[in-house]
């Protein structure tokens, strides 16, 4: 039963599921791209307000035509939309108001207005207006052929224009100064920009509604920005997961007519932006997670490595077994610790154990070798230059010892002039 | 003082007030070229303003200002722009190529194709500046120091004949600060003319050869050697004209016009 109803929308059996789709692909791509802008210039909150400004448009242009014509909400909608836009930077630029006041009192007080029309016209007994209370949370499911001709023209002139001006656009959102000072039309560019939002959110209420018009700039913007470094894939990838949520809000009200449309393609689209953060590489959650693990383990494996190497300058012989219970009396690490980093070092093969001894192989006596001599070097550089006692050395030393690459080491040795006896007058092992 | 025949720089009357409050006052200046300019002075001596008052960057009270000459509109590609690089939000998605053409923007405007021959010399500027293999590195990933470079690098992809660099040295690690000012030394034995607004007193003798001495209003301008005394370093940051930011907060607070007329 469910099934029929998921394979007739896959197959788009019926027009109206065509008009559906198609208009809610077109709302949430288009969307996702321009927001992606917004999204870059820290403006997200902006573009929630110019949202809930657009209401009182659209409804002035019910209450002035009398009709329910796309075109006409949509002029009105992007006029009240740059209205509240202008009025927002007045009251920042003239410092009446703090920018985040000036992003609120817009948002309630346009809202507030566009609320306050919709109940009036609801209830001047005009039999027209039914339908028009859509516009809070997006109407997808009654998208008529006339909207999707709007719908089209408008998404495939406000990507062009981005497309077009790519490239100012970037420049003012990256450095909005040093544009200016090559020569380009800053004003005009910050201008062009706005008016494609305010454009993008006034066909884009269509499908979720002014309330939640924010989410389809900024989420899809988000999720992308986990996956990619590059610009160009964000704005591609923004765009595919703005398709990704409206085909599935498109769905959703397909089958359960009853469901709002939009509310459903915000949810889409967060699980989309919660995925991810979660699993993207490097900026996810999860990689960042294997990676802290990673950099946890490597500081327990050079610590153990050094206890070795210090026992060893004890007895005179840095390959002699070690007892286990010997090795817990350090109290250096905490017995799990402990336990777990020797087991790590037994697998790179730097440990061996037999008889509960611990003994460094060939590899690991070098490895640990290593490893003392860049805590030394470290300890001594922090000594000379930073002018730490070395009683205060050890545990600052510790921490950033462990990230020293080959190339800072060389400009230790040379900076410290190949010294070697350390600030608490231990030998620096040489380099091998 | 001596005689300026062709100035890079020529500052008339300039005067920007921000909020109702002076921040330049009345600057008069000739600038040499082909030297190592530091603008000096303490804090919100709008040694920064002065850079973009010149730039066109910020609205001008009254005066004016001149390069090579002319309106800035007409030598605007013999000029480069450094901003503070704490300014821009390096975790913006591109690439060091990426910021580094973006000295190519000048020549090209918002239309042209962005040429092999860009990309060239886009690279040349980032081997100029010692930062070749980090071309596709992203910007986000880059130390304060290797920030800087590409900001240069940017600048060097532009070339122009006078380059403005407000706070270059600031969070930049030594190393970095005597290599951008080798750099500086070569471009200046090219011809180039270099404007930096500086605040490290410690070193201003070493790196400038000319001075120009801000605190709200001009207090001088010249060669190192006249300008770089205590009588006028005292001047500039003793805080003489504290009564003049006095006056000005007293304006912003009573909402009183700028101007009488």
């Amino acid at each position: 039963m469910t099934w029929q109803i998921f394979i007739d929308f896959l197959l788009l059996r019926e027009p109206n599921v065509r008009l559906v789709v198609a208009g809610s692909l077109m709302l949430c791509g288009m969307s996702a791209v321009v927001g992606c802008f917004t999204f870059l210039r820290k403006r997200a909150l902006i573009g929630d307000a110019i949202s809930h400004s657009v209401l009182p448009g659209v409804c002035m242009a019910f209450i002035l035509t009398g009709e329910k014509n796309p075109l006409y909400f949509l002029i009105g909608a992007i006029l009240s939309g740059m209205l509240s836009l202008v009025i927002m930077e007045g009251l920042t630029r003239s410092r009446q108001t703090r920018p985040d006041t000036a992003i609120a009192l817009m948002l309630s007080v346009f809202f507030g207005i566009g609320i306050v029309l919709l109940t009036s016209i609801q209830h001047s007994g005009n039999a027209s207006q039914a339908g028009l209370d859509k516009f809070l949370f997006g109407k997808a499911a009654s998208i008529t052929m006339e909207d999707i001709r709007l719908f089209a023209v408008s998404s495939v002139a406000i990507l062009a224009l981005l497309l077009l001006f790519l490239r100012g656009f970037t420049a003012i959102s990256f450095d909005e100064e040093y544009a200016l000072s090559v020569g380009f039309p800053v004003r005009w560019l910050r201008f062009g920009l706005s008016f494609l939002t305010v454009w993008a959110v006034s066909v884009g209420i269509q499908a979720v509604g002014v309330v939640l018009m924010s989410a389809l700039l900024i989420t899809p913007a988000l999720s992308a920005r986990m996956w990619t470094n590059s610009l160009r894939v964000m704005l591609l990838l923004a765009m595919l997961f703005g398709m990704i949520s409206g085909y599935m809000g498109a769905f959703v009200s397909y089958s359960a007519p009853a469901m709002p449309t939009g509310p459903w393609i915000v949810v889409v689209a967060t699980l989309l932006a919660g995925f991810s953060m979660m699993f993207a590489p490097q900026r996810g959650l999860i990689a960042q997670w294997i990676e802290r693990n990673k950099n946890r383990n490597k500081t327990l494996e050079e610590n153990i490595l050094k206890l070795f190497f210090q026992i060893g300058e004890k007895t005179g012989n840095s390959l002699k077994p070690v007892m286990e219970e010997d090795l817990f009396n350090y109290r250096a690490f905490s017995n799990r610790q402990l336990r777990r980093g020797l087991r790590l070092l037994e697998k790179k093969g730097l440990l061996t154990t037999s008889l509960s001894a611990w003994q460094l192989s060939r590899e690991g006596e070098m490895e640990a070798r290593r490893v003392v001599r860049l805590h030394r070097l470290w300890e001594l550089y922090l000594q000379q230059y930073l002018n730490l006692d070395p009683d205060h050395v050890h545990d600052d030393a510790e921490a950033m010892e462990h990230v020293i690459t080959p190339e800072i080491e060389a400009q230790l040795d040379e900076l410290l002039g190949h010294p070697s006896i350390d600030p608490h007058n231990t030998i620096i092992p040489p380099r091998i | 003082m001596s005689e300026i025949l062709h100035p890079s720089i020529e500052a008339h009357n300039l005067t920007v007030i921000y909020h109702r409050k002076p921040v330049l006052w009345n600057i008069d200046f000739l600038l040499p070229q082909g030297q190592i300019i530091g603008i000096m002075g303490p804090n919100g001596a709008g040694k920064s303003t002065l850079v973009k008052a010149i730039l066109g960057l910020v609205p001008l009270n009254s005066g004016y200002a001149r390069v090579y000459g002319e309106e800035l509109s007409a030598v605007r590609k013999r000029v480069s722009y450094i901003p503070q690089r704490q300014t821009v939000d390096w975790d913006f998605p591109a690439t060091v190529l990426d910021v580094v053409l973006m000295g190519r923007y000048q020549q090209r405007g918002l239309f042209s194709r962005i040429s092999q021959e860009d990309k060239a010399i886009a690279q040349q500027a980032l081997e100029q500046v010692n930062m070749q293999a980090y071309a596709n590195r992203q910007i986000s990933q880059l130390s304060g120091g290797q920030q800087q470079r590409v900001f240069l690098a940017r600048a060097l992809a532009q070339q122009a004949d006078l380059y403005l660099l407000d706070e270059p040295f600031v969070g930049v690690d030594a190393a970095t600060e005597q290599s951008i000012v080798e750099m500086l030394r070569k471009m200046k034995a090219e011809g180039k003319t270099i404007v930096v607004v500086h605040h490290d007193l410690h070193t201003a003798r070493e790196y400038f050869d000319w001075l120009v001495l801000l605190n709200a209003s001009l207090i001088a301008s010249g060669p190192l050697e006249e300008v770089f005394t205590d009588e006028l370093l005292k001047v500039t940051y003793s805080g003489k004209l504290t009564v003049l930011s006095q006056v000005g907060d007293q304006m912003r607070e009573r909402n009183f016009p700028v101007r009488e007329s």
